[in-house]
């Protein structure tokens, strides 16, 4: 009875995702191809950023997708429907526990998060010449599950312990932090000299993923061992639902 | 024997930071197939109550049941077998009026064959079949209760809540969702529903627990309730109050053997007239003479005197009283 039930939702968020796709695809997909316009084209025509830097930029920017591609699609969703429209109400009354609608939500963004990641490779190797190892794709490929699925769940936690008054503190304070501390714009190991801002970037949880994707797809960039770039992701991921749970019990039930 | 479509047992619910109980110790039981009316002023607790019922609302202690289930122990098979209409419209927005429909189905595991012939009947039955692709931002309030109400059968539901279902409604609506409650009552789904509107509740429910401050403070079918009422008939009397003004007239009437209390009813007066409703513990129609006589030696011209039976508005006020809230 559950399982149908929590398929049933998941198919509700997929076809909804269909109905909506042209604004899934500008949600997903400006904001990177902007930073490869600037940063590599842009840029890189007046020598202003070195030559192969689209190549460590571009395995940061499939991470970065894989997780607010996730967080996004739980986060702004989750903040109105548990309040002023309740639309939620109907499938927490569906035959299934509180917390699978819960789980429902870190799947779907999960699946959006990889889809929206997934997209922006051929975005990238269009704009830039890319040499990655055929070896190196199947770790990037768990890398950027892992970045989904670490993106929905801190979406899920972000999204119940944000009161809806308060919704616009989001970006200012969470989006855009997250976004420039996450290893995306460089190498993690080049921070030696500016120890403060690598120390915040490694409590960035966005940092091992985008590591790990150049680790797979980039090895002779520095990187952080590729162990370490799966270990605290799977942490985080663990962490943040167990969280993400609590906060939406905690919403949904009065 | 019918049993207990759904059982409370000494249910409070305090929500957190609140000064007192939203819910206070309720208990009831609604028999299968009736129609059971919670009737209370806002903030009495009825929705908190049906939130509870519906696994929406954690009691603070307490039992509840729905079809024999507890609603914390077996929440997803109670889940099954009950449906809500809520008093705030929740439609899903991202979703047309018959998605709404279908979806729900498929939540509760209805095949999709069935779901969608029942989506089409149901559209049918509620007027609504031009409106299948409406969103629910474009739907006025009543077609929005209507689809709601749609939704909540689509899962063909044992009990049924249904929380303020004309409130705010046009009559018409009004007039279309009290037929639509009938025929589920025919069809023998449990109704459980709130109001705060005499009439309504009156005019659905076998039998009605009135509701005030959570806690319940009667409980029978309406007629039992408006006759165990202390004078549950009336006297009305409209007259030209004389030399002596409005009040002595008052005070004198409430002195009249059998009458229980005086009160003006709004509306009957014409200018220059005073209208009184007397509650009489006794036939209304021996109140006749000493009545009029006791206005005649006041000097007061009577205009309009009329017998009346006290409806569920007298029992109601009579129980929760006239404060505003
Ligand atoms: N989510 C909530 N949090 C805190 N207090 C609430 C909540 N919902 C209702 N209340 C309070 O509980 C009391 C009963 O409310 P409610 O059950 O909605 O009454 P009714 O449906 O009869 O109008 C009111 O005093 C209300 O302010
Ligand atoms: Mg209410």
């Amino acid at each position: 009875m559950s399982g149908r039930a929590f398929l049933a939702v998941l198919r509700r968020d997929v076809y909804v995702t269909g109905r909506e796709l042209p604004s899934f695809l500008a949600q997903t997909l400006v904001q990177p191809f902007f930073f490869l316009l600037v940063f590599v084209v842009v840029l890189g025509r007046g020598g202003f950023v070195a030559e192969g830097y689209g190549e460590i930029m571009l395995p940061g920017l499939i991470a970065l997708n894989a997780m607010f591609g996730a967080l996004q699609s739980v986060t702004l969703p989750l903040v109105f429907e548990l309040s002023w429209t309740r639309e939620i109400d109907d499938r927490l009354l569906a035959p299934m526990p509180v917390w699978a609608v819960a789980v429902e939500k870190i799947v779907f963004a999960g699946l959006r998060g990889l889809l929206a990641s997934l997209l922006m490779v051929p975005i990238g190797l269009l704009m830039i010449d890319v040499h990655w190892p055929a070896d190196g794709l199947l770790p990037a490929f768990a890398m950027v599950v892992l970045g989904s699925l670490l993106g929905a769940a801190m979406g899920l936690t972000i999204g119940t312990a944000v009161p809806p008054r308060r919704i616009n503190i989001l970006f200012a304070v969470i989006f855009t932090p997250l976004l420039f501390t996450g290893s995306v714009q460089y190498p993690w190991l080049t921070l030696q000299d500016l120890r403060w801002f690598q120390v915040l970037s490694a409590l960035n949880p966005l940092t091992y993923v985008s590591e790990g994707l150049r680790a797979a797809l980039v090895p002779d960039v520095p990187h952080l061992p590729l162990w370490v770039c799966v270990v605290v992701p799977v942490l985080a991921i663990v962490l943040f639902t167990l969280l993400g749970i609590r906060g939406f019990l905690r919403r949904a039930l009065d | 024997m019918a049993k207990a479509a759904v059982e409370v047992v000494d249910l409070v619910k305090r929500y957190p930071k609140a000064k007192s109980n939203a819910v206070d110790g309720v208990s009831f039981e609604v028999e299968t197939g009736e129609v059971f009316g919670l009737l209370g002023p806002n903030g009495a607790g009825k929705t908190t109550t049906v939130g509870v019922l519906t696994t929406r609302v954690v009691p603070t202690s307490g039992v509840a049941r729905v079809a024999g289930l507890d609603v914390r122990a077996d929440a997803v098979a109670v889940c099954a077998r009950l449906a809500v209409v809520p008093q705030r419209q929740n439609l899903d927005r991202s979703l047309g009026v018959r998605d709404n429909l279908v979806f729900h189905a498929a939540y509760h595991g209805v095949g999709r064959a069935e779901r969608n012939r029942r989506a089409d009947t149901l559209l049918e039955r509620m007027g609504l079949s031009d409106k299948a692709k409406a969103i629910a931002d474009d739907l006025s309030g009543g077609q929005a209760q209507r689809v709601m109400i749609a939704r909540a059968l689509m899962h063909r539901p044992e009990v049924l809540f249904l929380d303020e279902p004309s409130t705010g409604l046009d009559p018409q609506a009004r007039l279309f969702v009290h037929d639509q409650i009938r025929s589920l009552r025919d069809e023998g789904i449990t109704v459980v529903l709130t109001t705060h509107d005499m009439d309504e509740a009156h005019k659905l429910s076998d039998r009605i627990g009135i509701v005030d401050h959570g806690t319940l403070l009667a409980l029978d079918t309406p007629d039992k309730l408006v006759r165990a009422l202390p004078g549950s008939a009336t006297v009305e009397v409209v007259a030209e109050p004389g030399p002596g003004g409005v009040e002595p007239l008052r005070v004198a009437l409430a002195g009249l053997d059998g009458v229980a209390r005086v009160e003006t009813p709004p509306g009957r007066a014409q200018p220059g007239t005073e209208a009184f409703r007397l509650s009489v513990t006794c036939e209304p129609s021996t109140l006749l003479a000493p009545v009029v006589d006791l206005l005649g030696r006041h000097g007061a011209g009577v205009r309009d005197v009329s017998l009346g039976e006290s409806t569920l508005e007298d029992v109601f006020i009579d129980l929760t009283g006239r404060d505003l809230r």
